[in-house]
């Protein structure tokens, strides 16, 4: 036991200082977190819990003749058994469509499957037991007859549709869209050079350490759902159990605690996950779901088949003149609910060529359906192939004309001058700073050395590369990206902040934290905005019957909107103190300044009082207060971004690789990221965001992939077979900052979150080629393994 | 399958445990299930992610590859336990100051493997740290403030090692 005066009762850093933003402050509130105190969703246990597992479909396509759950229903400890039919009658289907999306089409979804399966691991019956060991057991006991049907793996052979998964819809297509520029064709024509290529990317998903799950607990009393889940939008959450499950939104409750990563896995519905809250309504008990890690691998959102083809036109000089992309990518057999699977290639079209100033641009996307898991938004959606596809041929075209890459960039990318722009996709950027960028990557990595240092070894057999990667990122997104399409997700975001007696300053924010330090960067926004130390400031999140409504965390929107509702309430909550302190003192509230927690005299710094007296006379005396005036000590402000569709941010990467030419292994030596997110909060924890996301990044580009054999089988659903970057592999990575703050926020803020992932495949896939150049190999399929490396360079 | 028990008796955290243990349950689940010691997670129940780790006898072992009847006449610490005699704390203040963990999932395992490398691996280089902590699997850093918080620990160690030997550092 501790001794009284070793318990934590008061904090123990001590800052004082009036600007908390820029600052590296170690998260507040995280401590928690490293002395096993946390709170994930496995962690919570409540009275008459019961645990779900799935019966899951072992094949790709196939329909149940016979299904017979009565000797599973009488084993040991088994509370209820229920097939898709039984769960249907509680939870409606949903079908993944976004009316901006023109077109895109799906089939309804269910909860739990009644008739089909769709793909491996699609749940076709739920047992219900005292302990997970206990339904785990039962599994056994199921019985299930299926009529295996034709599986359509194959993205092609889906779009060509001799096999059609929903013949309702007549083929296999999910969404499609076109593009063309005025003056294209004739503009293209017109190149001096025209270079041309096929990039491929294999699935891959986003294995959060903690993998997903829910506990529901519906009490019929009063006809209240609450649901404990890791999720990153909890109003959007308690919308859809609302609506699916007949229930008055005002009567769900969603509740996220400790989450461990999520990285866009936990933002999208599941049906395994509807199926629990379903069931909870059922059994009129807490019900919890976790998923284990085969079931992770074959349910958690997959993302990023792809298959591009792109070619770029430039003079000999080598202006680019235009981008053409063909995208085919493949989602398995339903488009996910509410954000649709038709988004990842909406941003490759959007954002391929989105550095450069061409003026020209053709495109066309086909998404189709296929007896895989699903795919949909994970972090950077569709960046890491925008990005890939966009830097890949711009190298190939620097190569031809035989300029340097730098050198082919800092003549092509858009000048830092040039805002506001319209890019020839329609997207608007209002102001980015590749050019400044690029300078500060190539002083960082000193370019000039590192190619002579290449050289040289190239001529000792030692086959370095060096590859660039300028991207483009869309941040704090508008109501454009789903609430125009009909989605109900908010773009709005909200803080409360309200002052206690004590003198601590509460903020409830509609932003959820994951552990990026979202809730350390609000306490940093709130503390410099109201004018006390960041040990005076509680954040709490991921309550929607107790935060203001808004959006979640995805699409790195936190720092951006929530930061800016936090900024904004703040000032308003400062200015109320201080008119407090004034009436306190019968004084002129502009001679008044709030430091530190301390009411001054702004002109000589005397101090008047700690704002604990501002709050003790506020909620306890006021009779001493004059009688015409009233306190009001909380505050709510939200914040929408409208001005424009997305605030876009950029940045350059550089990767320094060696391949071994008789392996095919490549050691990543070196990265850097320059990157440019507005206003930096917390430089520590953006940077080490960052590099999680060049890690990320390079996951998928060296390492990850969802193995699938031609029956639809995943053929590697273990962290054993599916390899994830581990230490051991990852190179330092050296990160650095422009500045060019939004001017559509007082904060500047844009978002961080997902650029590092956005950039690093593209990047390591010009420094791999940029190697294998002298040896006339290239690779262009992801994950560089090496056995693709190997055949590249036409030893296997 | 049948929960058949066998008696152990151990000690977790210096708490004597004497029970009668389902001789199928993993030593993971038996401490956050049995004894709510929910600090240990669950990550991948095979062995590869590490978020599970806790030491017996002092040894970094796998909490979920280990049975609990295993744990029978050992003594278990976990990371509650660590952190409660205080073994962690430099560590800890390490990991916070460098920014070492962002969810948090895995921070359990990753500073028992510190731990370990603290007290096995001294002089241990940033590649050798790297190397070492290559069985925990950190999904939201790029493990580089991992790194660079638990080489200011061995740092720091050296240099008040050396100081209080009289050596120069």
């Amino acid at each position: 036991m501790n001794a009284r005066n070793e318990l934590p009762i008061q904090p123990d850093s001590v800052t004082t200082q009036r600007n908390y933003v820029g600052q590296s402050v170690p998260r507040t509130g995280a401590k928690k977190l490293l002395e096993g105190r946390g709170t994930y969703l496995d962690d919570i246990r409540l009275p008459r819990l019961v645990h779900v597992v799935y019966f899951r479909s072992p094949h790709a396509h196939a329909r149940i003749k016979h299904l017979d759950l009565s000797q599973a229903r009488k084993q040991p400890g088994v509370v209820a058994v229920f097939d898709g039919h039984d769960v249907a009658q509680f939870c409606t289907p949903w079908v993944g469509v976004l009316g901006h999306l023109k077109g895109i089409r799906s089939a309804p979804q269910y909860a739990i499957a009644p008739e089909r399966a769709c793909w491996q691991g699609e749940a076709v019956a739920a047992i219900v037991a005292q302990t997970r060991r206990q339904a785990e057991d039962a599994l056994d006991h199921v019985v299930a007859d299926w009529d295996v049907l034709p599986a359509v793996t194959d993205m092609q052979a889906s779009l060509d549709g001799k096999v059609v998964i929903h013949p309702e819809l007549g083929d296999n297509k999910c969404f499609n869209r076109a593009l063309v520029t005025e003056g294209f064709e004739d503009a293209f024509s017109k190149a001096d050079v025209v270079v041309e290529k096929v990039y491929e990317f294999s699935r891959h998903t986003g294995v959060t350490n903690e993998p997903r799950g829910i506990l529901a607990d519906y009490n019929p009393a009063d006809n209240m759902l609450t649901v404990y889940q890791g999720t990153q939008a909890p109003n959007m959450m308690q919308d859809i159990f609302s609506r699916h499950l007949n229930i008055p939104e005002s009567n769900v409750r969603v509740i996220c605690k400790d989450v461990g990563g999520s990285f866009g896995i936990k933002v999208h519905v599941y049906a395994d996950e509807m199926a629990t809250a379903a069931i909870s309504v059922m059994l009129k008990r807490p019900v919890k779901f976790a998923a284990d890690r085969i079931e992770s691998f074959l349910t958690d959102i997959h993302a990023r088949e792809h298959k591009v083809k792109i070619k770029l036109a430039c003079t000999q000089q080598g202006d680019i003149i235009a981008f053409d992309m063909v995208d085919l990518t493949g989602i398995g057999p339903y488009s996910v609910y509410p954000r649709t699977s038709g988004i990842e290639g909406n941003q490759v079209v959007n954002l391929t060529g989105g550095p450069y100033k061409h003026k020209h641009y053709k495109a066309q996307l086909d998404v189709v359906f296929t007896n895989k898991n699903v795919t949909c938004q994970y972090r950077a959606v569709g960046h890491p192939i925008a990005m890939a596809v966009t830097e890949g041929i711009v190298d190939e075209a620097a190569r031809k004309i035989g300029m340097d890459p730098a050198d082919f960039r800092r003549r092509n990318l858009i000048a830092d001058d040039a805002y506001p722009y319209t890019f020839p996709s329609g997207v608007k950027f209002e102001k980015l700073s590749h050019h400044q960028c690029l300078d500060k990557l190539m002083a960082l990595m000193d370019y000039p050395e590192l190619r002579k240092e290449q050289q040289a070894l190239r001529a000792k057999g030692v086959y370095r590369g060096i590859g660039l990667a300028a991207m483009i990122e869309v941040t704090n997104p508008s109501p454009a990206f789903y609430g125009v399409g009909g989605a109900r997700i908010s773009a709005q975001d909200g803080a409360t902040i309200r002052l206690d007696p004590a003198g601590m300053v509460n903020v409830l924010v509609s932003v959820t934290e994951q552990g990026q330090g979202t809730e350390a960067i609000f306490t940093q926004i709130a503390a410099t905005a109201v004018g006390v130390k960041v040990e005076n400031v509680r954040v709490i999140t991921g309550d929607t019957a107790v935060t203001p409504y808004g959006g979640g965390t995805w699409a790195s929107r936190g720092a951006g909107i929530g930061g800016e509702a936090v900024l904004q309430a703040g000032k308003v909550l400062r200015s109320h103190i201080l008119d407090v302190a004034a009436a306190i003192l019968k004084i002129d509230v502009a001679t008044l300044d709030l430091v530190n927690g301390v009411v001054i005299d702004k002109l000589t710094g005397t101090e008047h009082m700690p704002i604990s007296e501002v709050g003790r006379v506020a909620y306890f005396r006021p009779d001493t207060l004059p009688m015409d005036f009233q306190s009001e000590l909380t505050v709510t402000r939200h914040y929408t971004p409208r001005e424009y569709g997305f605030t876009f941010t950029n940045g350059i990467q550089a990767s320094y690789v060696e391949v071994d030419t008789e392996t095919g292994f490549v050691t990543l030596l070196k990265h850097w990221c320059v990157e440019d997110c507005g206003t930096v909060i917390n430089p520590m924890l953006v940077d080490e965001q960052i590099r999680g996301g060049i890690v990320q990044g390079i996951g998928g580009a060296m390492f990850e992939e969802c193995i699938y054999s031609e029956e639809g089988q995943l053929l590697n659903g273990s962290m054993a077979d599916y390899l994830v970057p581990m230490a051991g592999e990852m190179p330092d990575m050296i990160i650095a900052h422009v500045q060019t703050p939004t001017k559509t926020s007082e904060l500047g803020a844009k978002g961080a979150g997902e650029a590092g992932t956005a950039g690093a495949p593209g990047a390591v896939m010009n420094a791999i080629n940029d190697a294998l150049a002298p040896l006339n190999a290239n690779v262009s399929v992801q994950p560089f393994t090496p056995q693709r490396v190997l055949a590249a360079l036409g030893k296997i | 399958m049948s929960d058949r028990c066998m008696h152990a008796q151990f000690t977790v955290n210096g708490e004597s445990v004497d029970a009668q243990v389902p001789v199928r349950m993993h030593l993971v689940d038996y401490l956050r299930d049995e004894m709510g010691l929910t600090g240990s997670h669950l990550g991948c129940e095979h062995g590869v992610c590490g978020a599970c780790q806790v030491m017996v006898d002092g040894q970094v072992v796998r909490g979920c590859l280990t049975l609990a009847v295993q744990a029978d006449g050992k003594n278990i610490q976990t990371i509650e336990g660590l952190t409660e005699n205080r073994e962690l704390q430099q560590l800890q203040a390490a990991f916070l100051k460098h920014n070492a963990f962002q969810c948090g999932f895995c921070s359990a395992g990753m500073l028992l493997t510190a731990l370990d490398i603290t007290r096995h691996h001294k002089h241990a280089s940033r590649d050798e740290i790297k190397e070492l902590i290559s069985g925990n699997y950190c999904r939201c850093t790029g493990y580089q403030a991992i790194v660079d918080a638990i080489e200011f620990v061995l740092h720091t160690n050296l240099s008040s090692s050396s100081t209080q030997s009289g050596v120069k550092a």
